[in-house]
């Protein structure tokens, strides 16, 4: 155990974007580690950073100070094992649900195997979406967009998923939904999640810990490791050790904010 | 033409519950928008014929219906078909070139930086370039064969598809290029499966004015030098004074615009269906 390296592991990082009304900073000083198959959420105000963190851990951009390993290797471009799925979607209108699954292999390779389209059929079951295989994705509510987007993410069977507020452009009820329902397919098939999100309940409800960030230059103001116990459902949420934690990471967000 | 119903038979079924409330709502108003124009054409025409006679409007200055339609029966049908193979036929060559170096042209200009900044202000000025008047300095350079049509058909239709197509490949979404970039794909396949397809709807729109500024294009270079086809025909029938023939020669033009409109709509609307917008 002590011999494996972190999943996520950031040292001094600090992140600044040369912009047309100049430099902006927008990580300073990020120290952090997350375990391999730990449910991490990240949670913060708009606009401190929290996509950053992300787009940092997946390769997509180089920090400007400081260092992020993956398992160990110091992150120079994008990995195979990292997943991402996005705010919005953004499925390949023209695609069936089937190809839009299919996709990252098509994208990276240029075919298809008939064992790619096994995997897929299989992630589409795992999402809850046999059956519409052959529909196209406006035919399809958000929410199974959205399941779409997990299971495109889930494709190429990453070790970690870096999801960018993946539900926050659903309502309320199919929001606590979704998050049911991708705990029950981390439980079944863990994996390291970053769960980036602005909702102090869906962090709580979700995560096995969470780090809260303070405003820009963003920085990790609080490291809270919560004892909810697993496999959790919806009496969770009446659970009143989710209130208390809900309860303090509010006040502590709002003192913040004060 | 009913165009939203085709689309709505053609696309899948939409969802179960939406569908029987809004039936028979968009069924009584779509008689009236497809009567509508017609009626408005058949009482124009009406009033043209009756006017032309009413008045007693010479013919050469402007010709009653009745007598256009005549105007079709003074060259025979053979002839006819020669004239608007002539013109179909350099706008069409024109067309395609057209399309087949603007799109890669756009993907260029999509990708670089440098390139849009040296090229798109030469592209402004090619476009900028009246091509009635460019057309008889290309005639004297190029000869009088097809070449020259095709080149003046190129210069009109050229500059839409373009802009279009560099709009498009540029409005993809940002996830899709970071996704593509998180799989580490070759540019070629970020072009060919995401932002192309993603410039459908926009390539369309400039196909479609396109195709109408290549029968334009092709009309004018036969003004400047030609031995067949509808714009050679309206001008030489109207050097002669023959002013119904010419204006035959005009409906025929205007049906061939349409045509050719209509089929880069129905293109679409066959092969692309998901790039249509989405009227509910």
């Amino acid at each position: 155990m002590t011999a494996t390296p972190a999943a996520i592991r950031f040292a001094g990082v600090g992140q600044v974007f040369q912009t047309q009304s100049g430099a902006l900073e927008a990580l300073r000083g990020v120290d952090m580690t997350i375990d391999r198959h730990e449910f991490v959420a990240v949670l913060g105000p708009s606009g401190c950073g929290k996509s950053t963190l992300l787009r940092l851990t997946s390769g997509l951009l180089m920090p400007t100070r400081g260092t992020i390993e993956v398992f160990g290797k110091k992150v120079t471009e994008p990995r195979d094992d990292i997943g991402i799925v996005f705010q919005r979607p953004t499925l390949l209108p023209w695609a069936t649900i089937e190809d839009n699954v299919l996709f990252p292999v098509r994208h990276k390779t240029g075919s298809v195997s008939p064992d790619d389209r096994k995997t897929a059929q299989a992630l589409i079951e795992k999402v809850g979406l046999k059956d519409f295989e052959k529909r196209l994705p406006d035919e399809l509510s958000g929410g199974m967009q959205q399941r779409v987007g997990i299971a495109r993410a889930l494709f190429m069977n990453p070790d970690i998923l870096l999801m960018d507020e993946p539900f926050s452009a659903l309502d309320a009820l199919t929001r606590e939904e979704m998050g049911f329902e991708l705990l029950r397919i981390w439980e079944d098939q863990p994996k390291t999640v970053m769960f980036i999100t602005h909702s102090i309940s869906e962090a709580v409800l979700l995560a096995d810990r969470i780090l809260v960030m303070g405003e820009r230059p963003g920085s990790i103001v609080e490291n809270l490791k919560t004892d909810i116990p697993r496999p959790r459902d919806m009496e969770t949420s009446n659970n009143q050790l989710m209130h208390d934690y809900v309860g303090h990471l509010r006040s502590l967000l709002l003192k913040r904010a004060a | 033409m009913s165009d939203t119903s085709a689309v709505s038979s053609s696309s899948a079924p939409p969802e179960p519950e939406a569908v029987p409330a809004a039936r028979p709502l968009m069924a009584r108003a779509m008689v009236t928008p497809a009567l509508l124009p017609v009626g408005t054409f058949v009482a124009i025409i009406a009033v043209w014929e009756i006017s032309c006679h009413l008045f007693a409007i010479p013919s050469f200055v402007l010709p009653a219906p009745s007598r256009i339609l005549g105007g079709f029966g003074s060259i025979d049908i053979l002839r006819w078909f020669e004239h608007v193979w002539g013109t179909l036929r350099v706008a069409m060559i024109g067309y395609f070139v057209s399309i087949a170096v603007a799109i890669p042209i756009a993907i260029a200009l999509a990708r670089s930086q440098v390139l849009s900044r040296a090229f798109y202000p030469i592209l402004v000025i090619v476009q900028s370039t009246p091509v009635v008047a460019i057309a008889p300095i290309i005639i004297v350079a190029l000869g009088s064969g097809d070449l020259p049509r095709v080149v003046i058909t190129c210069l009109i239709t050229f500059f839409p598809l373009v802009v279009s197509t560099t709009t498009g490949l540029m409005a993809t979404p940002p996830e899709l290029i970071e996704l593509s970039r998180s799989l580490r794909a070759p540019v070629f396949r970020e072009i060919s499966q995401i932002r192309l397809p993603y410039a459908i709807p926009y390539i369309f729109s400039a196909l479609k004015i396109s195709v109408t500024l290549a029968v334009i294009g092709a009309v004018v270079a036969e003004f400047v030098a030609a031995e067949k086809g509808l714009g050679y025909f309206i001008q030489f029938s109207t050097s002669m004074f023959k002013v119904q023939q010419a204006w035959a020669g005009l409906v025929i033009l205007v049906l061939m615009s349409l045509v050719l409109f209509q089929a880069v709509i129905a293109v679409q609307r066959i092969w692309f269906p998901w790039s249509l917008p989405k009227d509910k």
